[in-house]
Order: structure tokens, then sequence, then C-alpha cells
């Protein structure tokens, strides 16, 4: 027998949106944010009146109330909307947490610097030595020239050497050579600077004969070998971007390969290179372990990269932290504007180069 | 003598004409290429050289009174090793969660300048990074190592006493962890763009949610590449020298002990820490385990590339 079923009533009340029913509004996880810091707050703030906490912690409060906002927000997106929804709100809130914890030692770390840097950052800290200078005062002049000086150095050894490379990988290199070359380009982008450091060290004390060999130019092979691989790697990416459409009308009109590249392929890519080398220079400028043990240090001016011991920044900041004297505060702060030094050298070369990349560079793109 | 008839020539091939600048310019490129060959051939030899005497050194060249030099060295892997490890464990998950943002949740106008400014971590020397890690983040991580210690001190890795200054290798963990998380982020993030659009497309038509197109599509296409980037994140890690050798006071001894006073230091900064006094003998046994640190970072390294380029040859996103 058949039962008759009777039909559901039909609703007279209009169906909402289909596209946003059983999905929370937009605001919502926002408001609940604000919640759960506001109640994180309120605990903090009872048990500073009740005398647990001697401060407000703020960071404390933000910390766990965020926390407590990823929980909080999963079950209430749960409730609502389903697991699987929950599940992805869940997974954005914490790849959202991921890139902010990021952020947090980058802030922190230029804070620190600049408050820490600032009270030696003067005139003297950039027109003098260390030479007979005990306790406060002193400079930084041998360490900056020492820097520049080698790290030039290394920029005159690597930049002819990786382009050429780079060259060679993208216009010339075929077969198990080239091959072998990229392999070995990439291993080479992973030698600890250190090694780089003790092999510069090796090679001259052997070649010189001299088992305790402290000099500028020293410092300058080691960065060499920690920048090519980086010079030649950047390089290789922007000749490949020069299209092949130039390169064959340079030959249709009979100029050589050699001439092709000089004039045709390096002109288009030349920004994109310039970019690559200062970023190469901004990495290798601030590595301490190698010119530790082959450049050495020293407290006096030394212009000679051949002869004598040499200071640089890195190292500069190194032993004025290692080796505090008294006060220990002039050493430290020596050391933090040394510190100060360096990054600004760096965030300016990073920031140039990035300029560099947008300004001139071809337009390919049609 | 007979001369052989001349025979009429035959059509040539066409040639191009030989330039000597094309051969100068060819040949001085070559030179360059093999010359990078020739400088890591180099590093191994003079570094093999320079490290013969320390292998055969007794107790009275080695600090530590160690027997010999495998004794010596011993400590001081399994301090690199283990130092690496730590930090690798905190980096990658940060990473890919960093590259996700950047690749897949971030707005697309956003995605570059956000990949910047984790570079600019990049950028930052590692002596600075030292400075920080000893005045900044020991200090304030102290008290959370100290209530570890109180509530997990049972567990081996959180056994106490704890540190009071917070230069503990759970310390340099997170500095060096700080460190290599560029450059893991970038090559996860390069992976997770290399992701076939289709596939992801497929996978939000069947009704994904943008986790679980994440899950199906963009982390199994991505597996290796998270692997070979963690890998080079490792070989960065094993070699840092600066920042464990300015926040972790020097010990030469084994200890899984996240936490205490006392910690083993790694290969790259016992020789930053002892070279600038070293002499005689002293000076090849540094370089001896220089050369064990490169050894090791080329063994990482290489197994990196040689996934990273498998991969290249079926990935059909070139």
């Amino acid at each position: 027998m058949s039962t008759i079923t009777t039909p559901p009533p039909a609703t007279k009340a209009p169906i909402a949106n289909t596209l946003t029913t059983g999905i929370l509004p937009k605001p919502v996880p926002w408001i609940l944010l604000g919640v759960c810091w506001l109640i994180v707050g309120a605990v903090f703030g009872i048990l500073l009146a009740a005398g647990v906490n001697d401060s407000f912690n703020i960071i404390g409060a933000i910390f766990f109330g965020t926390v407590l906002w990823v929980i909080v927000n999963y079950i209430v997106s749960r409730s609502y909307e389903g697991a699987r929804p929950a599940m992805n709100r869940f997974v954005t809130s914490l790849v959202s947490l991921a890139f902010l914890v990021a952020l947090l030692p980058l802030i922190s770390l230029l804070f620190t610097t600049i408050s820490n840097g600032i009270p030696r950052f003067d005139l003297s800290f950039f027109s003098g030595s260390m030479r007979n200078v005990v306790g406060e005062g002193g400079g930084a002049l041998h360490a900056i020239v020492g820097t520049l000086e080698i790290t030039g150095m290394a920029t005159l050894i690597s930049v002819p050497v990786g382009l050429l490379t780079a060259i060679y990988l993208v216009e010339y290199g075929r077969g198990h050579l080239a091959r072998g070359i990229t392999f070995l380009v990439d291993v080479m982008t992973g030698i600890p600077s250190i090694v780089a450091g003790l092999f510069a060290f090796a090679f001259f004390a052997l070649i010189l004969n001299q088992p305790g060999i402290r000099f500028g130019f020293g410092g300058a092979v080691a960065l060499s070998v920690l920048m090519i691989p980086v010079v030649v790697r950047s390089s290789e990416e922007m000749l490949k971007l020069v299209p092949n459409e130039l390169r064959e009308a340079s030959y249709a009109l009979g100029v050589p390969k050699w001439l092709t590249i000089v004039k045709v392929v390096l002109p288009t890519s030349i920004a994109g290179i310039t970019t690559g080398v200062m970023l190469a220079i901004s990495r290798v400028i601030g590595e301490t372990a190698p010119l530790l043990i082959i450049a050495g240090f020293t407290q006096s001016m030394n212009y000679n990269l051949f002869n004598e011991r040499m200071m640089t920044l890195p190292v500069f900041v190194y032993t004025q932290y290692a080796n505090q004297g008294i006060p220990a505060e002039a050493y430290i702060d020596r050391a933090w504007a040394g510190a100060l030094t360096l990054v600004v050298i760096v965030m300016l070369l990073n920031l140039i180069a990035r300029i560099v990349a947008k300004v001139f560079s071809p337009k390919l793109g049609r | 003598m007979t001369t052989a008839p001349a025979k009429p020539e035959a059509p040539r091939p066409i040639r191009a004409k030989q330039r000597p600048g094309d051969a100068i310019f060819s040949a001085s490129t070559v030179v360059a290429g093999s010359l990078i060959l020739v400088v890591l051939a180099a590093v191994a030899i003079f570094l093999v050289a320079q490290s013969i005497p320390a292998f055969t050194a007794g107790s009275d060249d080695l600090k530590g009174g160690a027997p010999n030099f495998w004794a010596y060295v011993g400590p001081l892997v399994f301090g690199t090793v283990w130092a690496a490890f730590l930090a690798l464990l905190i980096a990658v998950p940060l990473a890919i969660g960093i590259a996700l943002f950047i690749s897949h949740y971030a707005p697309r106008k956003l995605a570059q300048g956000l990949g910047y400014i984790i570079d600019l971590l990049a950028a930052v020397p590692s002596v600075v990074f030292g400075l920080w890690g000893i005045t900044v983040l020991a200090p304030f991580v102290q008290p959370f190592w100290s209530t570890l210690v109180d509530l997990f001190g049972w567990f081996p890795l959180f056994a106490g006493p704890v540190s009071g200054t917070g230069r503990t290798i759970l310390t340099v963990a997170i500095v060096l962890a700080v460190m290599i998380l560029p450059i893991v982020t970038a090559l996860c993030r390069e992976i997770f763009l290399q992701t076939p659009k289709l596939h992801e497309e497929a996978a939000l038509a069947l009704g994904a949610t943008r986790w679980e197109m994440i899950r199906t599509a963009v982390l199994p296409f991505g597996r290796p590449g998270i692997v070979s980037a963690s890998m080079l994140g490792l070989g960065r890690a094993l070699g840092e020298t600066m920042a464990v050798a300015m926040v972790l006071s020097p010990q030469v001894l084994i200890s899984f002990a996240l936490l205490q006073s006392t910690n083993p230091t790694t290969i790259a900064a016992n020789i930053a820490l002892n070279f600038p006094e070293a002499h005689g003998v002293g000076v090849n046994v540094l370089i001896a385990t220089g050369l064990i640190l490169f050894v090791i970072t080329f063994a990482v390294n290489f197994i990196a590339r040689a996934i990273v380029n498998r991969r290249k040859a079926f990935s059909g996103a070139n």
C-alpha cells in the first residue's frame, strides 16, 4: 500500500542568498579577534589588580589572545559552517600567523640595532680608528676602509669570473661540462663561509710558506669563493630572459657571436645583472667568519691589501663584543654602532638593487 | 713522385667564418667556467693537504685532552648536526606556512613585496644576528625556558638545571632557524607557484576548500621541493658560525639537554673561537675539523641539488 506523504508546506519566506547561506559573515572573525584580545586583556588586568604580575604584559596579552582566537574561531566556524570550512579557517589563521611570527624577529632586530647603535653613530665613529684607544671614544674608520677594500677586491674578482661563466652556460655551454658546472655552482652556494676562509688560509699559507699568514687579499679571495656562485646564478637567470629574437636579428645582420653577446645580450640584461651583483655584495659584506680567519684583526688603519692584518666591519663588531675592556659599555656601544653601520649598508644595497631592477630593466612584455 | 690528379672540388658545406674575436671570447668563457671546477677542487685539495698532520696528532696538541683527533671531533660533529637539526625542526613548518601565505593566501599585489620583506632577513649579517641573539633573544626566552624545565623537567630533553642566562642550544636553534628561514621560504614559494593551475582549479571545481585544494594539489606536487629546500636550509645551518659562537659559551661534550648552561658547540663556532690563538699543529687540527664540515655540507647540498634537478626533468613547468 502506498502511503501518501503530504508535501511539506511551501515556505512563503524568501530564500536568502544561496551563495552566502551557511557562511559566517565577513566581519565575524575580526570581531572574534577583538573579543579574544579583550578577554585575555581583562584576565591580565585582573592578575595585575590581584598583584600577581607587577606590570601589564601587552605582548603576552596579544599573544595569548591570538592563540585563543585561533581556537574560538575554529569552534564557532565548526558549529555554524561545518567541519571542512572550519578546518579551512583554522589553516588560514595558522598560515597568516606564521607570516606574522616571521616578521617579529626582523622588526625586533631592526629596532634593537637602531636604538642601541644610535648613541655611538656619530662623527668620531666615522673619522678615527681604534689605535691607542682604551675605553671610550675611538672609531671604526679602519674597519670601514678594510671592508670597502676587501669587498671591492672580491667584487673585482667575482664579477668577471661569474659573468663569463654565466655567459658560457647560457650562450655556449652544451654537454657534460656545462651540466657539471651548473650542478657544482649550485653545490658551491652551500659552502660554509668559514670553510671558504680556511681554504684561503690553507692556500696562501702553503703557497707563500707563511704558516701564520693574515692579509686582506686572502679575505677577498675567500669572499670571492662565496660570491662567484651567487653572481653566476643571478646573471644566468638574467641572460636567459633575453629574447632569442634579438640574437637572431643580430646574427642576420652578420654580427659575430661575441659581438652579439657584448653589444646586444649584455646591454639588454645589464640592469638585472647589476641587481644580482649588488645583492651578492650585500650577502658577502656581512661575512664575519672567513675574515676573522684570514684577514685577522687589528686596531690600526691599514690601506694595503697585500700586507699585514686588516680590520673589517663585521670582525670589528665581533671583537668589540667578544673582547670587552673597561668600561664594557663603551665596547658594546661601539659593537652596536658597527652593527648599525653594517645593516644600513646592506639595506641600502638591497634597496638600490631593487630600484635598479625596477627602473632600468627593459620592458619585454607586449 | 707522383701527384694525385686534382679532383674537381666537391661543394663544401657552408661554414661560418672563424673569427679570432669569437675564439678568444668563447675560450675565455670556458676558462671562467672551468675555474669554478678548479676552485672547488682546490678547496678540497688544500684543506686535505693542511689537515694531514692533524690526523696523527696526539693528546698534547688537542684541546680538552682528547686521545686522538677523532675523539676530539666527535662531540663537535654531534653539536653541529644537533643544532642544525633543531633549527630545521623550527624553521621548516614556519617556512612552509610563510611560503603558502605568500603564494596562495596574500593578495596578489602584496605578494611580491612580502617576499622581499622575508628576503631582507637573509641580508642581515650573521654577526648582527649573534648580537641580537645574545642581548635580546636570550634574556627574552629565559623565563620560558625556566617554566619549561619546571613543568617538563622529567622529560630528558628539558632536564634541569635551567641556564640562568638563556644562552642554551635551543636559543641558538631559534636564531639559526630565523637565519635559514628566508632560503627555505624562497625555495618553497617557487615550488608552490609552479603547481599546475589546472590541478588547483580542478580541486576547487570539485568543491574543495582552499585548504583541501592545497592539501590535494599543492603539497603533493611540492613535496620533493620541500625536502630539498629543507636540506639546503640544513646545509646553511650546519655551516653557520658567528651566531653560535657568540650565543653559546664553548663546551666540547655530547648532551641532548636543550636548556642547560653546558651545551655542545659546533665545528664552525669552535674554529672561529680558537683559530686566532691557534699555532703549530693546532691550526692543522682546526683546518681538519673544517674539512669534515666541508664534507658534511657538501654531501647534504649534493643530495638536495640532485633531488631538485631530478625534479626539474619531469615537472613540466619549464
